[in-house]
């Protein structure tokens, strides 16, 4: 059967996210004074072929740790449907 | 000794870097594509070099597509052999998601592509060296435990200082971690750095400071670490 699993991918929360910040500046621009603060990441979304979701899901967290997601800037959550 | 200079898709400095050995500092050079494997031309006293670019369109993240190219698999066993390899700008990205070096680098500080000559202090230099950067992801970071292995063991091998040489928060173009520049790994045989020595070898350039890089770092010409760039401490 085929899963689809999203990969949320966000800058670590420790980092200085600059497009966070362009972004930020664009939307107070807008007079959208409220934002508090923007981060900017990514969603990477694998049509997984698995036999059960924990087995999709495993598959997509290897996928994560060896190339989608670098440990040393960011972080990444699964989630499956 | 002799250069090999990979060659991906979306290299845009390969052709300068060949350019530099060549005909500015008079090595062999052979341009090796990102789809072959074969290094058996090379022994442990040649260098390969990962020149700057986009590699792959910068996909994902810098450098993090190239690392499963085939060409890199040869220059992942070269290196952990002992033979010598440089990774300037892209290429420096390239070494950090191939885990060759530590860290990695990040978007620049100011949100903005840098291109301009910087200076920097460190291998070879008894001087701060005038050196061309170009770059919008050149933000080195590591965790502070990574850059303290890094300063003890004297792995720092250029830093953004200002003209005068002093390493400033002014000077730090990029944002990037302790004014790192570049570094190599604990056995000294891989380098890697953000600005680009071989945009400075030609005198019709105007500019020559990139051949003391090249040839301090590379070459074994002069190879010292300044005092200044060894000792400083943040």
């Amino acid at each position: 059967m085929t899963y689809t699993v999203q990969v949320k991918v966000m800058p670590l929360k420790e980092l200085l996210d600059p497009q966070g910040k362009a972004v930020m500046g664009g939307l107070q621009n807008l007079g959208l004074g409220n934002i508090q603060d923007v981060r900017v990441g990514k969603n990477i979304t694998l049509q997984v072929e698995a036999n059960t979701p924990d087995q999709a899901k495993a598959i997509a967290e290897e996928a994560s740790k060896k190339l989608l997601a670098n440990p040393v800037m960011e972080y990444f959550e699964l989630s499956i449907s | 000794m002799k250069f090999g200079v990979v060659v991906f898709p979306g290299s845009n400095c390969d052709r300068d870097m060949q350019d530099a050995l060549q005909n500015d500092l008079n090595q062999e050079v052979i341009m090796l594509w990102h789809k072959d494997k074969d290094l058996s031309m090379f022994t442990k006293d040649d260098c390969i070099v990962l020149p700057g670019g986009f590699s792959y369109g910068d996909y994902l993240r810098c450098g993090a597509i190239s690392r499963f190219s085939p060409m890199m698999q040869s220059v992942i066993e070269f290196a952990n052999k002992g033979g010598k390899v440089l990774g300037v700008c892209n290429g420096f990205q390239v070494l950090c998601e191939s885990h060759l070096l530590p860290g990695v680098l990040l978007r620049n500080a100011n949100q903005q592509f840098i291109c301009k000559n910087v200076h920097l202090i460190g291998v070879g230099a008894d001087r701060p060296l005038k050196i061309p950067i170009a770059h919008g992801e050149g933000r080195y970071y590591a965790d502070d435990a990574t850059l303290d292995k890094l300063e003890a063991n004297n792995q720092v091998i250029y830093r953004y200082c200002n003209e005068q040489g002093e390493i400033t928060p002014q000077a730090n173009c990029n944002g990037a971690a302790r004014n790192i520049a570049g570094i190599c790994n604990e056995a000294r045989n891989v380098f890697g750095m953000m600005p680009h020595p071989e945009r400075a070898t030609s005198e019709a350039l105007g500019n020559t400071d990139g051949r003391i890089i090249l040839q301090s770092l590379i070459m074994g010409v002069n190879a010292v670490v300044t005092e200044k760039a060894a000792l400083v401490n943040f």
